[in-house]
């Protein structure tokens, strides 16, 4: 999780980042609305990226069939040439309600994706206990899901994701069911969790100066079916705070971005 | 914090009201004094006949009879359910059979169960277990086909095989329902049992002191029998929702 190698690789420049997910080729239509085309992608290694898109451009369904949760139609996806049952990945939903085990203590909640690993129970404790420490977690992992915020809850399903020490991350607009008071925490607590495991972040947003402000690169996706309309880089060093978000770098980059979505929002 | 606590105190109030409109009634001779029999008598009968009488012992074999019945239909139904609900297709192509025997009132089947059992407990035991099963069968086939979709994925994703999805989400998602289907199982059971006993060929159960009494014009006996029925009926819910809360805790939540 904290290579020096994949230090070294984040401290390299941008643009040479190799890519850590290729989609190539990929076709997806649900009945007559055909979401990808021909679609290429890669994503680089060691970097956080956003995609952002019009409602309904497939941000998610791209995420879902990265994940192998929804099948593909046609094409191919490899990460840095093998396929996603050799790699180990996390993914975090939008609804962390439904997507956490209410009946397991946030503690077996973490630990569970360990027990599908078949590791043995102390193994599993001590690689929680590990993680916990490294990110700094103050919550009362003893407690049912349903008995912590909603912040606290996707804390522990993203927790869930991390502790089988993934290659990628994705996340499937994680914030949005929370207030914006908590979204702002839970941005903070994603960026130091980035910074301090430098995994292969992508994450689907639905508010652009999330996209931007968290992001190394913002993928902007046009209408359906759906193409690259940008990629764009944005390189301001972290960590990122309040400031941030009055910086020049950070207005002119969103300022782009929000221009590139309205002219797809337009095209009909 | 005092209106609090009045609120405890608010079911007392039907309870109440109830047993002093039945006073008035028996006092102002509302009714005929041969079929309502005052409180006190009532309860004089129920207490005689709960210690040391025969209502106490009638009491305790529908008791046994209502809990074997359930148990055999839980034993029965809910691996079948489970079975069922992991596909949606094959619980589709049996949906109507189970439908359509979950609507036939288990009372119309007594003539056949008593054909094929003959008279006595197993027959009892069986009807209600048949009626109850159907209930169970069907809330816990519907618990696990409405397993939370983004649990099932999130299970998938973290690399759970088919079984293990089964058996660690699945299963704990039907819980919710499938105490539903127990709660209205055993209810249905106790109908059932109770009626059974009613009619064939019974010596003794808390249908049978019902009957009795009333043929016997005992009135206060009668009365006494059915409040233990209801007592018992009341009781066995409170029995199941206080075990589903215990284990179902997260339900609703």
């Amino acid at each position: 999780m904290l290579d020096p190698a994949g230090v070294a690789v984040r401290l390299g420049s941008l643009a040479t980042a190799p890519a850590h997910v290729t989609v190539r080729r990929l076709c997806k239509s649900f009945g007559n609305s055909t979401i990808y085309d021909g679609f290429d992608l890669d994503i680089p290694r060691g970097r956080l990226t956003s995609i952002f898109g019009p409602n309904g451009c497939g941000k998610s369904t791209l995420i879902n069939m990265i994940a192998g949760l929804i099948p593909l139609d046609a094409g191919e996806i490899l990460f840095a040439g093998k396929r996603l049952n050799q790699i180990k990945f996390g993914y975090v939903f939008q609804n962390y309600r439904e997507a956490l085990f209410p009946w397991l203590r946030s503690f077996g909640n973490i630990e569970y994706p360990l027990k599908v690993m078949k590791l043995p129970k102390t193994e599993r404790r001590t690689r929680v206990e590990r993680l916990v420490t490294h990110l700094g977690v103050k919550i009362d992992l003893s407690q049912y899901p349903y008995q912590l915020s909603g912040g606290q809850q996707q804390l522990v399903s993203i927790m869930r994701a991390l502790v089988v020490e993934p290659e990628i991350l994705f996340l499937d607009e994680p914030f949005s069911a929370l207030d914006y008071e908590m979204t702002l925490f839970m941005r903070e607590q994603l960026q130091r969790i980035f910074m301090e495991t430098g995994t292969t972040t992508v994450l689907v947003s639905h508010d652009l100066e999330e996209a931007v402000y968290l992001a190394d690169r913002i993928l902007l996706l046009s209408r359906n079916p759906a193409r690259i309309a940008d990629f764009v880089t944005f390189d301001l060093p972290r960590p990122r705070d309040s400031q941030t978000l009055s910086d020049g770098q950070f207005v002119s980059t969103k300022a782009h971005c929000l221009d590139i979505f309205q002219q797809e929002v337009r095209r009909t | 914090m005092n209106h609090d606590r009045l609120n405890l105190y608010l079911p007392v109030v039907g309870v109440v009201a109830l047993i002093v409109l039945w006073y008035v009634a028996v006092w102002g001779k509302v009714v005929d004094p041969v079929l309502l029999p005052s409180p006190v008598d009532t309860f004089r009968a129920m207490w005689t006949g709960m210690v040391g009488g025969k209502l106490g012992s009638d009491f305790l074999v529908t008791v046994q009879r209502t809990v074997y019945a359930t148990l055999i239909a839980a034993g029965i139904a809910i691996p079948l359910g489970i079975f069922l609900g992991a596909s949606e297709r094959l619980y589709r192509s049996v949906e109507f059979v189970v439908d359509f025997f979950r609507s036939t009132p288990a009372s119309a089947m007594f003539p056949l169960f008593l054909v094929i059992f003959g008279v006595g407990d197993r027959t009892k035991i069986l009807v209600a277990a048949f009626g109850a099963a159907l209930v169970i069968l069907f809330n816990v086939a519907y618990g696990v086909m409405n397993a939370r979709k983004t649990r099932l994925l999130a299970a998938k994703v973290m690399g759970a095989s088919r079984l293990r999805i089964l058996t660690d989400v699945m299963l704990l998602e039907s819980l919710p329902q499938t105490f539903v289907g127990l709660r209205n199982g055993v209810s249905l059971a106790l109908v059932i049992v109770v009626v059974a006993e009613m009619f064939i060929g019974s010596t003794d159960g808390l249908g049978n002191r019902v009957f009795e009494a009333q043929q016997l014009f005992a009135m206060p006996d009668m009365y006494a029998a059915i409040f233990a029925a209801g007592a018992l009926g009341y009781g066995l819910n409170l029995l199941f929702l206080s075990i589903e809360r215990r284990f179902v805790h997260w339900a609703g939540k």
